[in-house]
């Protein structure tokens, strides 16, 4: 079951879907949920993708299907020559290890009855068998990194603070070593200074051991310091990918655009509280999307398109294409190069 | 261990509060203690007097305090995972809290529960109503929470950490409602976060906590634009801003967050300061007023402000 070239992980054209919501007592049964609907993406061994988009388009179950923990309906996703999306379980439990998530919801993913140093040096025992004084000492040392006190070891997740249970979420996924980070909103909890401290940490980790992380968040900022490139997500479908400095600088993709003029500025006479009024239009949700292009409810260029390239964004959908080297959109805006 | 000392704040009708601080410094627990949340024992809590209206709240008994949660005081949890009830339907949980404070009830509820799902941009809003927790994602259960908070149409709404798993144009929404219903029904806020841009447009004041105290208060322009101590100083620069080039590495405040239980026992920022003198170390910092709408809590930065506003009398 080996095969394929040197990325780490290779995710094509994935769908995940869940059965439709609710009980009927709220609302008629609609369709499936498209959570995932069709992505493709690679990632190279010392790499970190940035992954940003609308809240509900479907990163973190991108994110849980990379690692197994959701199932996919079609497509696959390999990882280092391994179909993930093909293996057993067995199979699966021994690359396990190698691929770690830290959770978007830092404090329901910890066993409540468990102390912090219990849950951090549980990898530790599992993944690496260590145990006495050594175990102890790497505990020590990973509680040091991510800054957490050690005296804070004896409480349990709910006696502390959020930032404090997310530093124990990225303790126990560093522990075992993986070769994969995915980092779901792995600071969102986090104050700046903190925040900073975590993001030098990963970024020192990947040039001393080659971690590769797809790096989830909303902290453009953030997104913007770690990643090498950036893809913007959009109601299941990837939209634009490109280079960091690329998206930042010559981001095309409507959405893409609106994304980046709603950033808050830390600046009161400047306050950016409108920026969302650059999308207007009804949000689509991943049960009924669009037919043809999914932005196009509330696309500001959708006039331009229709009149200029007589293009009806509505039945028909533009294909993710390359416009210049290793920048993709999807867009009719922009035909292939 | 003191994980809040002496934390003194107000909020009037159709404001705006902001609470700033590191992680572990206290935002939470502050805000819980104040609506009756933080289990005791095992906390102690004690405080003068925590007033809503004229009426003191850490004086209520609990059943008086839990008719108030929700009804007259709107809390929206950092955890929504944790705090929404996972066997419940969200569209159940929120007409629950509108049956309940507003005594409106059966289809009507359940209308304003699916209302307040739209308000706060969520697509789907009825089949969202009909799913539990888990078949959500991360901000989709933020806002649920959000509107959980506000279906019982409080006079105060307090919000932890309420938007970080919001992408940027769906936060801006959020903040464009919560701004409409302190302007429009006067709802006071009171916000916890530690995103500087989100708090910059929606603050009218600001609240900074270290190590479980306030080390500075002042309306929205005084903290962004004369911030005055160190800490809050160290905390402004290190924002990263998208419009200018992208650092090297990111700005840390160097030293670490003092550990609650061995607080030093004056100024618990002494250990990272830069302009610390000798006696910082010895005595708490009294709060000092250093406008009309300022304060600090750190004897040289307010000895320092006072000495320059009287040279410039002279
Ligand atoms: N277990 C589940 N059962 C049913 N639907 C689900 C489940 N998990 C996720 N969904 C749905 O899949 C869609 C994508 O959710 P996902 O959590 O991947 O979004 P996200 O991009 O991570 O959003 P956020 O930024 O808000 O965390 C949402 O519409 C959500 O309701
Ligand atoms: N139930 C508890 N038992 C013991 N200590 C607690 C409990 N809850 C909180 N603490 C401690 O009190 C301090 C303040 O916690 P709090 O949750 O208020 O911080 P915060 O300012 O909200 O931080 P964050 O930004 O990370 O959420 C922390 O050091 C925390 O570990
Ligand atoms: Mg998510
Ligand atoms: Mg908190």
């Amino acid at each position: 079951m080996n095969r394929r070239g040197t990325a780490l992980l290779e995710v094509s054209d994935l769908k995940v879907q869940f059965a439709p919501r609710g009980s009927g007592l709220w609302s008629d049964k609609k369709g499936v949920v498209r959570a995932v609907d069709g992505v493709s993406l690679t990632l190279q061994r010392g790499e970190t993708l940035g992954l940003v988009g609308e809240s509900g388009c479907g990163k973190s179950t991108l994110g849980r299907a990379i690692l197994g923990l959701v199932g996919a309906a079609s497509g696959s996703v390999w990882f280092d020559g391994h179909e993930i999306t093909a293996m057993s379980n067995r199979e699966m439990r021994r690359i396990r290890p190698r691929i770690q998530l830290v959770f978007q919801d830092a404090g329901a993913a910890l066993n409540p009855r468990w102390c912090a140093r219990d849950l951090v040096a549980e990898p530790f025992k599992i993944h690496l068998s260590l145990e006495g004084a050594v175990l102890q000492q790497r505990v020590d040392a990973i509680f040091e990194t991510v800054g957490l006190d050690p005296a804070l070891g004896k409480r349990f997740p709910r006696e502390l603070s959020g930032g404090q249970r997310q530093r124990v979420g990225i303790a126990r996924a560093l522990a075992s070593e993986p070769d994969l980070l995915v980092c779901d909103e792995p600071t969102s909890a986090l104050d700046l200074s903190i925040q900073a401290q975590i993001v030098n940490l990963l970024q020192d980790l990947q040039d001393q051991l080659g971690l590769s992380y797809l790096f989830i968040a909303h902290d453009l900022g953030v997104v913007r310091q770690i990643s090498d490139r950036v893809a913007v997500m959009y109601l299941g479908k990837i939209v634009e990918t490109a280079s960091r400095d690329r998206i930042f600088k010559e981001g095309r993709h409507p959405y893409t655009q609106a994304l980046l003029s709603a950033v808050p500025v830390a600046d009161p006479e400047h306050a950016n509280t409108r920026g969302w009024k650059a999308m207007t239009g009804e949000v689509p949700s991943p049960s009924s999307p669009p037919l043809g292009c999914n932005f196009c409810t509330r696309c500001g260029s959708k006039a331009e398109v229709e009149n200029r390239l007589n293009i009806d964004c509505d039945m028909i959908e533009p294909e993710l294409i390359s416009v210049e080297e290793l920048h993709e959109v999807s867009c009719h805006l922009f035909p292939a190069n | 261990m003191h994980a809040v000392n002496g934390v003194d704040f107000d909020v009037a009708r159709g404001e705006s509060l902001a609470i700033v601080g590191e992680s572990g410094s206290g935002k939470t627990v502050a805000a819980m203690a104040l609506v009756g949340l933080v289990p005791s024992p095992p906390a102690r809590i004690r405080g003068e007097r925590a007033v809503l209206n004229g009426l003191n709240l850490l004086a209520l008994d609990e059943r008086k305090l839990s008719e108030i949660r929700g009804s007259r005081i709107g809390f929206v949890f950092q955890d929504p995972l944790s705090a929404l009830n996972p066997v419940l339907t969200i569209g159940r949980q929120i007409s629950e809290v509108i049956e309940r404070h507003l005594n409106i009830k059966g289809g009507e509820a359940k209308r304003r529960a699916v209302d307040w799902l739209v308000r706060v941009g969520i697509a789907d809003s009825q089949g969202v109503a009909d799913s539990f927790p888990h078949q959500l994602s991360g901000g989709m259960r933020q806002r649920a929470m959000i509107a959980m908070g506000l279906a019982g149409e409080p006079e105060l709404l307090i919000a932890d950490e309420p938007t970080t798993a919001l992408d940027v144009t769906v936060q801006a929404q959020i903040v464009d409602l919560m701004l409409q219903l302190r302007d429009d029904l006067g709802m006071a806020l009171v916000w916890i976060s530690h995103d500087l841009g989100v708090v910059a447009g929606l603050a009218d004041r600001v609240a900074v906590m270290y190590a479980g105290r306030i080390v500075e208060s002042g309306s929205v322009q005084d903290l962004y634009g004369r911030p005055a101590h160190p800490y809050t100083r160290g905390l402004i620069s290190s924002v990263p801003d998208l419009r200018t080039e992208r650092l090297s590495r990111l700005a840390t405040i160097p030293g670490g967050t003092p550990d609650p239980m061995a607080l030093p026992p004056g100024c618990a920022y002494f250990p990272r300061c830069g302009i610390s003198e000798r006696e910082c170390d010895a005595r708490v910092p009294v709060m000092a007023r250093i406008s009309s709408s300022h304060w600090i809590a750190c004897t040289p930065a307010a000895n320092g402000i006072v000495a320059a506003e009287g040279q410039g009398d002279e």
